[in-house]
């Protein structure tokens, strides 16, 4: 059986040191061993920012696609080969706003892929401009006199669009983080991992400390079920969305691939790809 | 008796036009006529006028005619809108109901038939479409009852009531137009057909079932005119082979959506029209630098931007071959007919696998929505190559080296495996990358892996690249064209042939990379060339000049009014430039 250490590869992340990636670089590696998979029976696909080049830096199958497309080609290959196990990964820039569209719709359509989004609020790789989650305020070189767009409340608009697995950590804590990855795995569905992990280069506001002092683990609040939405959603209003731990997980819905017609049980990879005979004959029959 | 001839049924887009021109060609396809079929249609659900013009013939047409023999018109706007097209002795047959007036001083007669009256008297107004088929059907002197078998399959599942109702329309119509032609009833009678079985459909219902041949299991798309077709069609036949269809968000999701399903393994596909391969540009670009197959058909429609959604043109090329930025090796095919569309979408599948490329197939509205009579396609032709993909089992990785998923070879083309196989493990990124898929930025591995990629296509091995109609040595003029001219460009040519000119016809089905050898003797033994397409800066004569020089002897005869050619239109336009 495979260990973390059999996900690691001799690549050296160009990320600044002290990045928070790099927890969830190694919570990847250690989730993927926990629910027991080998290297070759994942896949991660990732999308352009700092935290895109993710993909290169687990040795397993990767795809490093085009800004904000992450999701679409990571969803194309859970439905060409749904033995995979397929995770997405990239910035908030990626996935909310380049990519918003498809996180949307990725929702929606439930097919059985973990998201994980490592979540700054800078574009860092461009060296330092606002993010659609940078706070009223923020300074950065696109927004000098302080940004005037509101944050994204993401979590809560991932909770409304009906995703079946939302859940939030800090790369600080390697140990939930790997949890909730394993969780989102297992998940049979569309699973999202909102991971803020710091900047140190280009955000000097929401800082490790930051974090520390405004999360609040949803473990510390008393009665807190994750199978209600709503007590979700207000939780998640309460506390400005700075929560972490599983928000909210919908075990009954059933994800695409269980619900759409047809569909083969074996990945479509495998499929004999030459018509019989006699199917080619019965649909040319049908223009005649 | 007459071997062919042109006729149109016109009315509010919603009201039935379609129903009366599908039940009408039907039923002529089975008695073994040559159909071909073009409409005329707006970007709205109901109201605006629509029309269906088919053309009928004893042998095979590609072309919709120059002019028109018997106009159907369930209203007056038809008539006002489409008079014009009718030939000197060619017939109105209209209802009744709107008192139908036609222009006068012409050799042309108005039948006013009451359709809504003899359907309402039958049950529903909602027959007269029905009394219009009869009532042609006694023009052409056929039998009515070809139409039982069509009536059944469409009107079966409503009843055995309904199905006679309906067969009672058509037999009304046609006695009533008997009565009303009296004497006139020979002049349009057709010859009789050869009965053969033919396959009857438009180019896109050839595109879909190519895909599904060519081993398509997986489709992205976003729906849009002229392309949505392809996608209802898979939509409905792919489930049974386990595939499926996912109708996306937006075309940039459906494009990348098909490159992560064909990384993975399955051959996937997606299809659009302009607007939507505008959106698709980036993408291409990463399945040309990720050496990941994938099939993309263009409709063309009128651009650009929304420009004639539901109209005739044949814009898109320049930007379907130099599309998306930095450079990248890519196939561009343009099937002339509904069969090539067919066998060109399974040969689609093989190149993109066995050359590791993106691969457009490039259509255009007349293709794509022309119904037309197609000789049965051939089971045996049907060929599925997979290129350099590596099926076997792998040696172990050795010290967790990546697989040399982009080695350079001598060809270009790099072993492919395929994410899930054990001892595979390889990088795939849109940066610049080396042998091992990893991203590298040093010069010399930047030009080993584009010259590998570029290198790929130099010996490109393609069936019939250019479809050459090449009767003369020595020719005064080759036409030259591409997709759905053929069939105008073709009539154009016997009539030039008749005025005593020579003439060669080359049409170009692999548009990239240009089969330049094949080209330049056709170009040589010509004393001119003129270039038939439809858009206005002549973009294929432009290739032309670009890779097979003798720029001083090419013209262009362009149309991009949003109509196709009429042979009439070729034929005049090149002899003015003769």
């Amino acid at each position: 059986m495979a260990t973390f250490k059999d996900f690691r590869n001799d690549v050296k992340p160009n990320w600044c040191p002290g990045c928070g990636d790099f927890s969830v670089q190694a919570a990847i590696q250690r989730a993927a061993a926990n629910v027991g998979l080998e290297p070759h029976q994942l896949a991660i696909i990732s999308g352009i920012g700092c935290s895109g080049r993710i993909s290169g830096y687990v040795h397993s199958y990767g795809f490093h696609g085009i800004h904000g497309r992450a999701l679409p080609i990571a969803q194309g290959v859970k439905m060409a080969n749904r033995d995979l196990t397929v995770i997405a990964a990239g910035g908030d820039g990626d996935g909310f706003a380049i990519g918003m569209g498809h996180t949307i719709h990725a929702i929606r359509r439930n097919i059985d892929i973990t998201y994980i989004v490592m979540d700054n609020q800078i574009y860092g790789l461009t060296k330092g401009q606002t993010s659609p989650r940078s706070d009223v305020g923020f300074k950065t070189k696109s927004t000098p006199q302080g940004s005037v767009e509101p944050a994204l409340s993401i979590m809560e608009m991932v909770l409304s669009a009906g995703a079946t697995f939302v859940a939030q950590s800090f790369s600080s804590d390697l140990k939930e983080l790997t949890y909730l990855i394993e969780e989102g795995i297992k998940h049979k569905g569309f699973s999202l991992i909102n991971v803020f992990s710091p900047c140190v280069t280009y955000n000097k506001v929401n800082t490790y400390d930051w974090f520390k002092e405004n999360l609040t683990s949803l473990s510390t609040i008393e009665g807190y079920d994750p199978s209600d939405r709503m007590m979700a959603m207000q939780t998640l209003m309460k506390h400005k969305g700075l929560v972490t731990g599983l928000i909210y997980q919908n075990k009954e819905q059933k994800s695409y691939q269980d619900l759409i017609h047809g569909y083969s049980e074996t990945p479509l990879a495998h499929a004999e790809l030459q018509l019989s005979k006699e199917k080619f004959d019965e649909l040319i029959a049908e223009f005649m | 008796m007459i071997s062919q001839l042109s006729w149109k049924v016109g009315g509010q887009q919603g009201e039935g036009i379609e129903s009366t021109g599908e039940i009408f060609s039907i039923a002529l396809n089975r008695l073994g006529y040559y159909l071909y079929g073009y409409r005329h249609f707006s970007s709205r659900i109901k109201g605006g006028h629509t029309n269906n013009k088919i053309r009928v013939s004893t042998t095979q047409v590609r072309s919709i005619a120059d002019d028109l023999d018997i106009l159907v018109a369930f209203d007056q706007e038809t008539i006002d809108f489409n008079f014009h097209e009718l030939r000197d002795g060619g017939i109105v047959i209209a209802d009744a109901k709107f008192n139908p007036t036609i222009p006068e001083g012409t050799n042309v007669t108005l039948y006013a038939v009451p359709f809504t009256d003899i359907a309402t008297n039958l049950g529903t107004a909602l027959m007269k479409n029905m009394v219009a088929v009869g009532a042609s059907s006694a023009v052409l002197g056929l039998d009515i009852n070809v139409y039982q078998e069509v009536v059944q399959e469409i009107f079966g599942r409503k009843g055995q009531q309904v199905v006679e109702k309906n067969m009672e329309a058509i037999r009304a119509g046609a006695e009533f137009m008997k009565e009303q032609l009296g004497d006139n009833i020979q002049t349009m009678k057709l010859e009789k057909a050869d009965g053969k079985k033919r396959m009857f459909m438009i180019g896109n219902d050839a595109i879909a079932l190519g895909a599904i041949a060519g081993g398509a299991r997986f489709m992205a798309a976003y729906p849009i005119t002229p392309a949505s077709e392809i996608m209802e069609y898979l939509i409905k036949k792919l489930p049974a082979l386990g595939g499926a269809v996912i109708q996306t968000e937006d075309e940039i999701a459906a494009c990348t959506m098909a490159i992560g399903a064909n990384y993975a393994g399955v051959r996937a596909l997606t299809a659009s029209a302009g607007p939507g391969l505008s959106l698709m540009m980036e993408a291409i670009g990463l399945a040309g630098i990720t050496e990941t197959p994938i099939v993309i058909v263009d409709t063309q429609r009128g651009g650009p931007s929304t420009g004639l959604p539901t109209k005739q043109e044949q814009s898109d090329l320049m930007a379907m071959i130099y599309g998306t930025h930095g450079e990248i090796p890519k196939i561009v095919m343009a099937p002339s007919t509904v069969q090539e569309a067919f066998y060109d979408m399974v040969e689609a599948f093989n190149l993109a696998e066995e050359y590791q490329c993106p691969v457009i197939v490039l259509s255009d509205l007349q293709l794509s929505l022309g119904k037309q009579t197609v000789e049965p396609l051939e089971y045996d032709k049907i060929e599925i190559r997979r290129g350099k993909l590596v099926t076997g089992e792998l040696p172990p990785l050795e010290n967790k080296e990546n697989f040399k998923r982009y080695e350079v070879t001598e060809d270009g083309i790099s072993p492919r495996v395929l994410p899930g196989t054990p001892n595979g493990i390889h990088h795939v990124t849109g940066v610049e990358h080396a042998e091992t898929g990893r991203p590298s930025e040093v010069a010399s591995n930047r030009k080993a892996q584009m010259d590998k990629r570029l290198r790929k296509l130099k010996n490109i091995q393609f069936n019939t690249p250019v479809h050459k109609n090449v009767k003369h040595e020595e020719a005064d003029v080759l036409i030259v064209g591409f997709i759905s001219t053929r069939g105008a460009i073709e009539e154009a040519m016997e009539r030039l042939e008749l005025d005593g000119l020579k003439v060669n016809h080359a049409h170009v089905r692999l548009i990239h990379p240009f089969p330049t050898d094949e080209m330049l003797p056709l170009v040589q033994s010509a004393k001119k060339v003129i270039v038939v397409e439809q858009n206005a800066t002549g973009q294929l004569a432009n290739i032309i000049k670009m890779n097979v020089g003798h720029a001083d002897k090419i013209s262009s005869v362009l149309k991009y009014d949003g109509n196709p050619f009429l042979p009439h239109e070729v034929y005049t336009k090149c002899k003015e430039l003769l």
